[in-house]
């Protein structure tokens, strides 16, 4: 694989003086991003920035392998572009998002309708892909499902039991983030920031943090990386375990439901205990941590920890001793090789189809790149594979907390103000438990946001779920969605 | 008479309360109070009833229907030391189409709603139907043929215990799971509605309707567990108040039995539930072999 020699290149947690962004007219730009996605390159954001009354579009491409960000801008454009989608699939939801956002055309966009614009007092799902036939039909459900979860809409088109295809819109739970994110950091920034995603509290956070640190050219002091990345694997412990009681759940497996739910709150405590909060909510703040650990929390951590930890993996022994749940799991929900390296799969969802993606060792930023952690990956694409995965990540995760608490770094735990540059662009990644965080910001001439994406992994992984029910049982939906357990409110934005 | 009507009606909320204690026990926890059925019954019975614009009268009607039909079912089985409180020649049949008729009440108020979820769950209740009756049906010809008689009363007094017990009451257990919609068959526990049999065909009804349909499921619980006692238990030796105690006790075993089977089984996938189906029809089809063929092997 080799390195893009046009793009700019920066690493995870950088920033580049906005004029400095290589530019090209839009067809070219087109070409030289799908040259960039051909050489192994992954699309982690893409988006617009309005110029006057045209629009640049900014991509920020990801080479894994290479540990590298590159990044390229259009020329101010108007109307329409061809369309990456035709060649690249993973483009398929940005390109919608841009179009919705800025107006910008994908010419040639093989399904161009919104991605979460509101229309009246809900989204304009537009229309549905409509299979016709004598013993076809249509299964709606939702966006109010039986359940305390979030609202979204599943179109399936159904030949009896079998999906033929599921068609999803999102869009319910849209709030307006990134416009009110604009002209800042404002006050409450940092707060919207930590419910992006509730439940990816500290990913989210972290990522803004390292925007931030990263605009205005510092790092937060060790001890806080040091923090930051235990409260990161606290929340990947609690929401995995958590995961795989409900995927227990669902398929009415009830040791290993009751265990996980309980553990799963074990889990959320022990982030309480650093910061008061069970989602993490006041721990991480731009330029450090506002809260520190002392020895005494943190040996009181561990001992809490290695209890969790003891009480999950009893739970979790069940769950994969049991015949019964092995073939509920096996072979449902099926999302190739192939599939998830076109459509752009991130994180637990990637890494079960067998695909090395994990920004802790693909681009490592802040503490990992002291305390390296292995990829956990397994091959079949399946639920079985997905709750494999988590269930591997689940160990690693408790054996970095061991090893970390065990030596923690002196010093600080938080620096001074931070003043952002001025017009320029930062990146920061982040692995979340569901998957890759990427946060860009862009600033203008005072050091305000002029732009500000957020890419949630759900972003990236809703088309897999919708992939994966291909030709499976509708009665499996509820399992496969749970296996992907993807957020609503981070898509929704 | 009566006295065996109010028996029935009664007890039956007493199992799926025990089932969910037992379940509550197994994963650690504490559990809702076995009585809270009989709360839950009452609550329903006081609420008004919601109804969808689409809805025809059937709607209503298949509930009611419904249950008396299980209360007729009911009432057709001797329990332990009493007879059956109506018992007739060739009754055995009309157990059977009692049963079918509840199950068609049910299904076609179902499917009434106009709704997909309820289109489902009647679509795969009839499906899975095909193999359930078939087995049952199986396994009381078994009893006809171990006994020479086609009346239930002299049919549920089975001689003495033996192989074909033993197969009639596996096969017959497995009939009660699905016929009661327990896991490994469906799932009276979930909220998701895409993998719903029973549960789905009920999710439009409220108030004192989907009373009738909760007191109806807990009857047929229970006119399962009596007819599955009583197939296999002989109980014409012991004194009246033993035979009454055995069925009890009987009674309570499935139920428990029940409860553990939730506890540590997943369900099936639906593509896997005739496989299983099948199997109780097999162990009884297996049952009748021995009554017919048992005095020459």
């Amino acid at each position: 694989m080799k390195v893009s020699r046009e793009f700019y290149l920066l690493s995870n947690g950088a920033s580049v003086p906005w004029a400095e962004i290589p530019e090209w007219p839009g067809e070219e730009f087109i070409a030289a991003t799908a040259a960039e996605l051909e050489r192994g390159g992954r699309l982690a954001a893409w988006f617009g920035v309005p110029e006057n009354a045209a629009t640049r579009l900014v991509a920020v491409i990801a080479f894994d392998a290479d540990n590298t960000l590159a990044v390229g801008r259009s020329a101010p454009l108007t109307k329409s572009y061809p369309s990456l989608t035709l060649h690249h699939p993973q483009a398929h939801l940005f390109e919608r998002e841009v179009w919705e956002q800025h107006g910008l055309v994908p010419a040639g966009h093989p399904w161009l309708k919104p991605v979460r614009r509101q229309n009246g007092d809900h989204p304009a799902v537009g229309n549905f892909f409509e299979v016709v036939g004598g013993e076809v039909h249509e299964v709606a459900v939702g966006p109010v499902h039986a359940g305390i979860i979030e609202p979204g809409h599943f179109r399936f088109q159904c030949n009896g039991e079998e999906v033929l295809h599921l068609e999803i819109a999102l869009g319910y739970q849209h709030r307006g983030v990134e416009e009110a994110l604009a002209g800042g950091p404002h006050r409450a920034t940092m707060s919207q920031m930590e419910t992006v995603a509730g439940d990816t509290t500290i990913g989210h956070a972290t990522a803004y943090a390292m925007t931030l640190e990263a605009l205005a050219g510092t790092e937060a002091p060790l001890r806080a990386q040091w923090l930051r990345a235990i409260a990161l694997e606290l929340e990947r412990l609690a929401n995995h375990t958590g995961d795989l009681g409900a995927l227990a759940g669902d398929v009415a497996f009830l040791p290993t439901a009751a265990a996980c739910g309980k553990i799963r709150g074990d889990f959320l405590n022990l982030s309480a205990l650093i910061c008061g909060n069970r989602f993490g909510r006041g721990l991480v703040r731009p330029g450090g941590c506002k809260l520190d650990l002392e020895p005494e929390r943190a040996a009181q951590l561990l001992a809490k920890l290695r209890v969790a930890l003891g009480e999950v993996n009893q739970a979790a022994e069940w769950l994969w001793d049991a015949n019964s749940v092995r073939a509920r799991f096996e072979l449902t929900g099926t999302v190739s090789h192939r599939q998830a390296n076109e459509i752009g799969l991130v994180g637990v969802a990637a890494r079960a189809s067998g695909l090395l993606r994990d920004v802790r060792f693909d681009h490592p930023a802040g503490w990992h790149r002291f305390a390296q952690m292995p990829v956990s990956t397994w091959p079949d694409g399946d639920v079985f594979a997905r709750a494999r995965v988590r269930w591997l990540e689940i160990q690693r995760s408790g054996k970095f907390l061991e090893e970390q608490l065990a030596t923690p770094p002196d010093g600080e735990i938080q620096d001074g103000g931070l003043t952002p540059a001025a017009d320029a662009l930062a990146v920061a990644l982040v692995e979340g438990w569901r998957g890759e965080i990427c946060h860009v910001a862009l600033t203008d001439g005072a050091g305000k946001f002029r732009r500000y994406k957020i890419i949630d992994p759900s972003f990236h992984n809703w088309a897999g779920l919708a992939l994966a029910l291909r030709r499976q049982a509708i009665s499996d939906f509820p399992l496969c969605n749970k296996s992907f357990n993807l957020s609503y409110c981070g898509f929704d934005l | 008479m009566i006295l065996r009507l109010a028996v029935w009606l009664l007890l039956a909320p007493l199992l799926p309360g025990i089932i969910t204690k037992v379940k509550a026990w197994v994963a650690g926890r504490r559990g809702p109070p076995v009585w809270q059925l009989y709360y839950d019954l009452f609550k329903l019975w006081r609420k008004g009833v919601v109804l969808s614009t689409a809805v025809s009268p059937g709607h209503v009607a298949g509930p009611a229907v419904a249950w008396v039909a299980i209360l007729g079912a009911a009432l057709l089985l001797p329990a332990g030391p009493a007879l059956a409180p109506l018992a007739f020649r060739g009754d055995a049949l009309l157990f059977v189409y009692l049963l079918a008729l509840a199950r068609f009440c049910t299904s076609s108020a179902a499917l009434d709603t106009g709704s997909a979820f309820e289109g489902m769950g009647a679509a795969r209740e009839v499906s899975y139907a095909v193999i359930g009756e078939a087995a049952l049906i199986t396994a009381l010809l078994a009893l006809s043929v171990q006994t020479h008689s086609i009346s239930l009363t002299s049919m549920l007094a089975p001689p003495a215990a033996g192989a074909g017990a033993a197969l009639l009451a596996a096969g017959l257990f497995g009939v009660l799971l699905a016929e009661n919609c327990r896991v490994p068959f469906d799932d009276p526990t979930t909220h998701l509605e895409l993998t719903m049999i029973h549960e789905a065909m009920v999710l439009d009804h409220s108030g004192p309707p989907l009373a009738a349909i909760l007191h109806g499921a807990s009857l047929k619980l229970l006119v399962f567990s009596v007819l599955l006692a009583q197939a296999v238990m002989p109980m014409e030796s012991l004194s009246p108040l033993a035979a009454a105690g055995e069925l009890g006790a009987a009674i309570l075993l499935v139920t428990v039995g029940v409860g553990l089977v939730e506890s540590l089984l997943a369900r099936l996938a639906f593509r896997r539930v005739p496989l299983l189906l099948t199997t109780s029809f097999l162990l009884n089809l297996f049952a009748l072999l021995v009554a017919w063929k048992g005095g020459r092997l």
